[in-house]
């Protein structure tokens, strides 16, 4: 056998890269099919009335939300850090035979799984509750696929030869920690047949269906604690695991201050657990339940922009990349929205303006800022830079993207301000009354006055989606036709024109 | 003292506490610049950019078996 040089081994970040591009099509596709059906009710049932129940708003909406976090951006995650983790560990893949089988077994198990969501959602299973709508056997897939994910970090720490762990290392193993902890203790749940029927005389409980552990308002409380954390541990955390190791090293360019970014990830890691009372201001939760989320949620505004502040600052000097690379455009912009969702976020949470924003269209319309602008941006760009080492060549298409950057930028900017103006103007009607108390506008009549902004959304989405495609098949082709490199480029990734 | 005073001191202290334990770590990182081996913390921004595997590691982890 040829005595070759130890090479990083890609093969397991391949495989997640390629999840990462399918699932966000299915996802986005689904969620601009969604936006539309809000604009246009008759899309409902665009395959037939026979078919609505699989076409309707209500069945395919978690179908778009859990697609997007658990398809999209975990595959993202697990890719990044089968490529990050062995780069800073400076361990290869190759190295462990055992991390291999681990690093496979997890991606069909998740597959696997994955796959089993989709069908289950589709006909119609769900927990009902947000972003954890998974019934209980998916739920035991997914845990062991966490903990499969589990060994693979700890494993490949665990024969590094870099003594220190790279700040992307602590945000990652923050994000297995987090979200294991969260996913255990909200998706306890009983199978109905346990609960109603477990010496089968009633015939009326179900294997398939359960009801969670919690009940009333702490079920609430556990839900939004998750459900907020969700946010924290899968949107947020890893996203910045990326952006510390990708924008550094595509720019050439050391993080600004490493001390910051230790004291902004211990910042984020005490306040983000505390905010998610924010999301039941106004409810039957205490209030001293409701003050805290608000209040921490203000203060959360100090890591998240002590993280994002230091990734602007490490372009000090070296702005001309931001105008010559639409990659660096990318992570910039993804940085800039990640500033912008986390002043939105904290301000939405005080709770006099919650009481014009909460279950408004304002909500949606922040949470896509930062999953477009801030979480898909940032994918896409460390997929981008993966690409042309992972594949040893050149990425095909600078000007593609480029367009695809603008295209999208612009479907963001649709999107979100659409939503302001929607939200704002339903929170504001749903509070008029006239001077004896009674509700000056029905329901309706914020349907029809929001008719405008929801195409507004829809076409924002669908322009985010085209650029998604654009993004898919730059990849394709880089991975097939873009030329071959004979070594592997230290920062700036090479471009075709 | 009920439960819910108690919790509420007990919250109000822990709050206290995670303030000064905040700002000493700041204090901390921000007087010694260096880690406990004498590392400069923002040396260790190269584990990212020199992170080619025949790349020498920041702190490689053979020197902790020597001693």
């Amino acid at each position: 056998m040829e005595n070759r040089p130890l090479e990083y081994d890609y093969t397991v970040a391949k495989m997640f890269m390629l999840t990462t591009v399918v699932f966000g099509i299915v996802g986005m596709s689904i969620g601009v099919l969604l936006a539309f059906e809000l604009a246009f009710p008759g899309l409902n049932t665009i395959l037939g009335k026979s078919a609505a129940q699989y076409t309707a708003f209500g069945r395919l909406r978690p179908l778009h939300t859990d697609a997007v976090a658990f398809g999209f951006t975990v595959s993202g995650i697990f890719a990044t850090w089968y490529y990050v983790g062995q780069r800073v560990l400076k361990v290869s893949m190759a190295e462990s035979k055992f991390l291999m089988f681990i690093g496979k077994l997890q991606f069909w198990l998740y597959v696997v799984g994955v796959a089993a969501a989709v069908v289950s959602l589709f006909m119609g299973y769900t927990t009902s509750k947000e972003y954890a709508e998974f019934e209980w056997p998916i739920d035991i897939a997914i845990v062991v696929v966490w903990v499969l994910w589990g060994v693979s970090i700890f494993g490949l720490i665990g024969i590094r030869r870099e003594k220190s762990l790279y700040i992307s290392v602590w945000y990652y193993i923050a994000t297995f920690l987090g979200v294991a902890m969260l996913y255990l203790f909200n998706n306890m749940e009983i199978p109905t047949m346990l609960a109603t029927d477990a010496i089968g005389e009633t015939n009326m409980g179900s294997w398939m269906h359960s009801v969670s552990m919690y009940a009333g308002t702490n079920d609430a409380l556990v839900q939004w604690w998750y459900g907020h954390n969700a946010v924290a541990f899968v949107f947020t955390v890893p996203i910045i695991a990326m952006i510390y190791y990708f924008l550094p090293k595509e720019s050439g360019q050391a993080i600004y201050s490493y001390k910051l970014s230790l004291l902004s990830f211990w910042g984020l890691m005490f306040v983000y657990l505390w905010a998610g009372g924010h999301h039941l201001l106004y409810s039957t939760v205490p209030d001293w339940v409701q003050t805290m989320g608000s209040i921490f949620s203000i203060v959360l505004i100090l890591p998240s922009w002590g993280s994002a502040i230091n990734m602007l600052l490490t372009m000090k000097g070296e702005w001309q990349q931001v105008a010559s690379s639409p990659l660096i455009k990318f992570m910039v912009l993804a940085s800039t929205f990640y500033m912008f969702s986390t002043l939105e976020g904290p301000i939405q949470a005080i709770k006099s303006v919650n009481a014009i924003a909460h279950f408004t269209d304002w909500i949606v319309g922040h949470v896509h800022d930062g999953t477009l602008g801030w979480v898909g941006f940032m994918i896409m760009a460390s997929l981008f830079h993966m690409a042309p080492r992972v594949f040893k060549r050149e990425l095909y298409s600078k000007s593609l993207m480029a367009t695809q950057f603008w295209i999208q930028t612009l479907g963001i900017v649709f999107y979100f301000t659409s939503m302001w103006i929607s939200g704002i103007t339903q929170g504001m009607m749903w509070r008029a009354h006239d001077e004896y108390g009674n509700l000056a506008y029905s329901f309706i009549d914020t349907v029809n006055v929001l008719h405008p902004y929801y195409a507004l959304r829809g076409t924002g989405g669908l322009l985010f989606l085209i650029g998604f495609f654009m993004f898919s098949y730059n990849i394709y082709k880089t991975m097939t036709a873009g030329k071959r490199l004979d070594s592997e480029p230290a920062n700036a990734s090479p471009m075709g024109a | 003292m009920d439960v819910n005073t108690f919790a509420a001191y007990g919250y109000f202290f822990l709050i206290i506490f995670l303030v000064v334990g905040s700002y000493s770590y700041i204090y901390h990182l921000y007087k010694n610049r260096k880690d406990s081996s004498g590392v400069d913390y923002e040396h260790y921004s190269d584990m990212a950019l020199k992170d080619d595997i025949g790349d020498a590691p920041v702190k490689p982890i053979s020197d902790e078996k020597k001693k």
